[in-house]
């Protein structure tokens, strides 16, 4: 079996308009969520979320290009951009066809659905756009970095609702790793911050309408988040051959399902994931130094994650840690995992354990250290990263420093 | 004659319960009823459709909304709290 390593890295998050300035962020324990600037907000009852404010497509990207792109797309582009330009990559005729792009979204280009929805529902108007259709496919982002960056080998998109991204990196792990690729890129992408996005949440009473505190006692739910991480990996020996800096090594993997009920959060599928990875990496569980949580903000995803964490951990749960930095960006659905990976890569790599900010009280069922409010330094050599997506789909990826 | 909101609390709770109106007891708990946590939230969308009323209610803590929902009872009351103050 091939070695992954991590070369490259990019994301646009409410923390920042690059992987650097959104490890910044994390790093600060800066607050990315505000109130959110949209139209029809007035109609929300959740006025909240981990908004990307100020941000113009036409900074980035010419008049045929944004005809193309959803935002969705742009977000995955710029990251993509930079984790291109990180990893030194040269595509050439002989890479071409053996490097791919998988990337996760859950819901697509959604602001293209929204206002499309607007023009023929209520303007009434009997005609569209006619990119309609190849700006809102879920598959768009990972297309268009495809034909960015000339990517000829297996490319598609992944949506598993939360657990997308880590579905998607686990994919493009396994195709290096089992010597069908040599680089792919990977990670995802999500816009969902338009009325319809936050609406259906709304409806489903599971949203805070002011802070999102994940594992503390008075946390009351979810918050929405946008933006995008992408990241490369390459086969350890192409990467070492080319003299590339190495981020990180990716040596585990594992995926299940709870097959038990569509919301509700499964502790046994949760430890089954984690305890999956570890078996996939070769770990033993003391080995992990931290974990970055999936850590929803909700009552029963982090009680439930907690359980699962002490099910699979048993007294070295009290040693390691663990943080959700969904309380500084948002969820970001199917592009979450993916900017939480960059948790893991500062972890491993600076030594700087991202903090749970909002942090507020001690929850008996949550009682594991979860680096409150303040990022704190720490030498780890292997992390972990949770995904649980709505639908009992569970995936989990292991990383270890270079 | 228009249907008493206790009348049509119970036809929707026996909706999400799969029973017969007749069955729902107003003594019973969600719980006894065999509503799940989406079959409550369900219940809640049905009821601010019928009546018009907005129903604070988190999932995430339900004893902690100001809407009782520990029986059937308290929940009529609720919901007759929030109907006469949608009248007021």
């Amino acid at each position: 079996m091939k070695r992954v390593v991590i070369t490259g890295q990019g994301a646009v998050s409410s923390l920042g308009l690059s992987a650097t300035a959104t490890m910044e962020g994390m790093r600060e324990g800066r607050l990315g969520i505000s109130d959110l600037v949209i139209l029809d907000v007035d109609r929300l009852s959740v006025k909240i979320g981990g908004q990307i404010h100020g941000y113009d497509g036409a900074d980035y990207f010419g008049r045929q290009e944004l005809a193309l792109y959803d935002k969705f797309t742009q977000f995955a582009l710029l990251s993509a951009k930079e984790a291109m330009s990180q990893s030194g990559l040269d595509v050439t005729e002989r890479l071409s066809p053996r490097a791919g792009v998988i990337l996760g979204t859950a819901g697509g280009g959604l602001h293209t659905q929204d206002e499309n929805y607007r023009n023929v529902y209520e303007a009434g108007k009997d005609r569209v756009h006619p990119f309609v259709v190849p700006r809102l496919m879920n598959n768009a982002a990972a297309s268009h970095v495809s034909m960015t960056y000339n990517l000829q080998g297996p490319s598609y998109t992944v949506a598993t609702a939360c657990a997308s991204s880590n579905h998607a990196m686990g994919q493009a792990f396994h195709m290096i790793r089992s010597g069908a690729t040599d680089v792919m890129l990977t990670g995802g992408s999500e816009s969902m911050l338009v009325f319809g996005g936050i609406k259906a949440w709304e409806g489903l009473r599971v949203m805070s309408k002011d802070a999102c505190r994940p594992f503390s006692a008075n946390r009351n739910g979810m918050v929405q988040g946008e933006g995008a991480a992408v990241f490369v990996f390459e086969e350890y020996e192409h990467a070492k051959a080319r003299g590339a800096d190495i981020l990180a090594e990716v040596i585990g993997f594992a995926m299940t399902s709870d097959a038990s009920d569509i919301v509700t959060p499964n502790q046994d599928g949760a430890a089954r994931a984690i305890k999956g990875a570890l078996l996939d990496a070769g770990l033993s569980g003391d080995e992990v130094g931290y974990i970055n949580a999936h850590g929803t903000g909700t009552t029963a995803n982090d009680k439930t994650e907690c359980a699962a964490v002490r099910d699979v951990f048993g007294a070295h749960a009290d040693k390691l840690m663990m943080s959700s930095t969904k309380s500084m960006h948002g969820h970001l659905m199917g592009g979450t995992g993916a900017v939480e990976l960059l948790a893991c890569v500062m972890a491993l790599r600076d030594g700087v354990i991202a903090p749970t900010i909002g942090y507020e009280k001690v929850d008996p069922a949550c009682d594991l250290d979860v680096v409150p409010n303040v990022a704190r330094n720490a030498k780890v050599n292997v992390a972990i990263s949770n995904a649980f997506a709505f639908g009992g789909l569970n995936a989990v990826l292991a990383l270890r420093s270079i | 004659m228009a249907q008493s909101v206790q009348d049509q609390v119970i036809a929707i709770v026996a909706e999400q319960a799969i029973m017969d109106v007749s069955e729902v007891k107003l003594d019973a708990t969600f719980e006894d009823l065999g509503i799940d946590s989406l079959g409550l939230v369900e219940a809640v969308f049905a009821i601010e459709e019928t009546f018009d009323v907005q129903v604070p209610f988190n999932a995430n803590d339900p004893s902690d909304s100001q809407f009782d929902i520990s029986t059937v009872q308290t929940m009529i009351k609720a919901v007759e709290g929030l109907v006469a103050a949608a009248e007021s």
